[in-house]
């Protein structure tokens, strides 16, 4: 093959990175602006920072339920998810299931549908169909939280099933011949072995969760909406604060950053899909 | 057979909530479908209508248009992904300093909201505030209006798809690429083959399933694009960028003709699906053909 040239390869990734980065910088740069400043002939330099984009957001109390909302929801569904998708793949990979592949492959489906097409029924649903006396499905965060299990608990059972298949039956075997329960040996022998697979895919399902926007937009009003339909509000008819949105988009940026940061070395066999496997 | 009743409990919860959330809201704009029902028109009541919805759809021009723009849309952004990311992944199999720093910087765009990327690169073509428009006028001379020209907001839109997913390919691809086992490669360079027919015959069809698997996945992420280009454009000017995603969701939603939207939504889900078949038949079936040469 071609000889390797780290001079080279050092040098190209400089500037491709620059080119990755220069959209995130730029947002950074019209975060710090003042509205005088923004319209100005575009430099690239921060001459100093205009904190005031950063604080309309963090003290706005509209923000601050936003921001709440999209923790909670987030949270939570990574949290449901991965112990569910936990459950279920060791039952995919330990128990003699009929039609268990089918019911895999099913699983895996759900992601595939594009949401614009499940928006209309969803809508219907949750405002005529999920009601319960006076409370309804509609705008309310466990109403979303249930929702992007759709999308996540396929990616999750995805990349755990292949974790889970990777731990040796023999281990719960020889739990189980020293009398340990189900339960047990879910906790004491799978827990345990699995528990990098889990971080990433918890990680990702928080990532995905919180990034999500579009059931967001249409599934909430009030009450339960999250930072990503927040941030879309700043574009109006009348005109956009394009300082504080760029701020606001910066603070979404934050946590998925640190996470990616945290994950970064498992991220890779996180996102084969089983494609390397066969 | 105890065990067996376990194995269906662990799985219930999850098959539980698919179904409510997942099934449900498919059966249920199966039947609306084939109703005429709008909330806002004189007689808001579900009327049976059986295949008049689809009747009128055939003939929308706003819904064919948006069909076209979305697949145009489709292939340049994920072609380009697939060529671009494959080069990234080979580059990433040389040894060079700071590699793991440089693959987290390369990553990151996946980890941004989509809703967050299309404000990003508002802000950059945005005219009077980004630096594109600007520049690209001060030293060509060019006049670069997204709000006004479509093909210029179309490609900005591809633009945006690849700087946003291209590290999803690299990342498959390089993941297939490190697996690989070395063997082939030598025994390819000792019958005497050159670059070219190394990565044809060699590279090509190991790396297949991950190609394949990298395709789908960014295809159909590409035919429900929504949040992206909603900020970035809101789907103009004109119907440019006004992809079936947006357009159900911005055009259609709000009129409340729930029976004509649900139609609607079953044929772009027909047709998604149509696609990734058709496409996979093709691509299998063609090296099925090759084989016994």
């Amino acid at each position: 093959m071609t000889r390797n040239r780290p001079g080279l390869s050092l040098l190209f990734w400089l500037v491709a990175s620059l080119v990755t980065l220069f959209p995130i910088y730029w947002m950074f740069v019209v975060s710090a602006r003042s509205r005088v400043e923004l319209f100005s002939a575009p430099s690239f330099l921060i001459k100093s920072f205009f904190s005031e984009n950063y604080l309309n957001t963090i003290h706005d109390p509209t923000y601050q339920k936003y921001m709440l909302n999209s923790i909670v929801i987030a949270t939570s569904n990574a949290l449901l998810v991965t112990v569910l998708a936990l459950l279920a793949c060791y039952a995919l990979s330990r128990y003699k299931l009929s039609g268990k592949e089918n019911i895999f492959f099913w699983t895996i489906t759900n992601r595939m549908a594009p949401p614009a097409a499940f928006l209309l029924p969803l809508f219907l649903l949750y405002t005529q169909v999920f009601v319960v006396g006076d409370w309804k499905m509609f705008d309310t965060r466990i109403g979303l939280i249930l929702l992007y299990c759709v999308f996540n608990l396929p990616f999750a059972i995805w990349t755990l099933r292949g974790v889970i298949d990777a731990i040796p039956r023999e281990l719960d075997e020889a739990a189980f011949v020293d009398g340990a329960s189900t339960w047990q040996v879910l906790i004491h022998v799978i827990l345990p072995l699995a528990r990098p697979g889990l971080a990433v895919t918890a990680i990702l399902c928080w990532v995905f969760a919180w990034n999500e926007y579009l059931f967001a937009a249409t599934l909430t009003s009030v009450n339960a909406r999250t930072i990503t339909t927040g941030l879309a509000e700043f574009v109006t008819v009348t005109g956009t604060n394009w300082g504080q949105m760029a701020a606001t988009a910066m603070l979404t940026l934050i946590p998925a950053v640190a996470f990616l940061a945290l994950v970064q070395k498992h991220i890779v066999a996180g996102l084969t899909f089983g494609a390397v496997k066969g | 057979m105890q065990s067996q009743t376990l194995g269906w409990l662990l799985l219930a919860p999850t098959l539980l909530i698919l179904a409510v959330f997942g099934l449900t809201p498919f059966l249920y704009v199966l039947v609306v479908s084939f109703f005429d029902w709008n909330s806002f028109a004189a007689d808001p009541t579900m009327r049976f209508s059986g295949l008049s919805n689809y009747r009128h759809l055939v003939f929308d021009k706003g819904f064919l248009m948006a069909l076209w723009n979305t697949f145009k849309f489709g292939v340049f952004a994920v072609v380009s992904q697939i060529v671009l990311g494959y080069f990234l992944a080979q580059l990433f199999m040389k040894d060079f300093p700071l590699k793991g720093f440089f693959r987290t910087i390369h990553t990151l765009p996946l980890m941004i909201a989509p809703v967050a990327v299309g404000a990003t690169w508002r802000l950059m073509t945005v005219p009077g505030l980004g630096p594109i428009p600007y520049y690209l006028n001060q030293w060509f001379g060019y006049e670069f209006l997204i709000s006004r020209f479509a093909g210029q907001a179309f490609m900005t839109a591809v633009i945006m798809d690849i700087w946003h997913w291209t590290p999803l390919v690299t990342l498959t691809l390089l993941a297939a690429l490190s697996s690989m086992p070395k063997e082939p490669f030598e025994q390819a360079q000792i019958d005497g083959a050159n670059r070219y027919q190394t990565f044809w015959y060699v590279t090509l069809p190991m790396l297949k399933p991950a190609i394949l698997s990298a395709l789908f996945i960014r295809l159909m992420d590409a035919m429900r694009t929504v949040d992206e280009i909603w900020m970035l454009t809101g789907g103009g000017p004109g119907s440019a960028t006004r992809f079936i995603g947006l357009y159900i969701w911005r055009i259609v939603f709000p009129k409340t003709d729930y029976g004509y939207g649900s139609a609607m939504s079953l044929i772009t889900l027909y047709l998604t699906i149509v696609l990734c078949w058709l496409l996979y038949a093709g691509l299998v079936a063609r090296r099925d053909l090759r084989k016994p040469e």
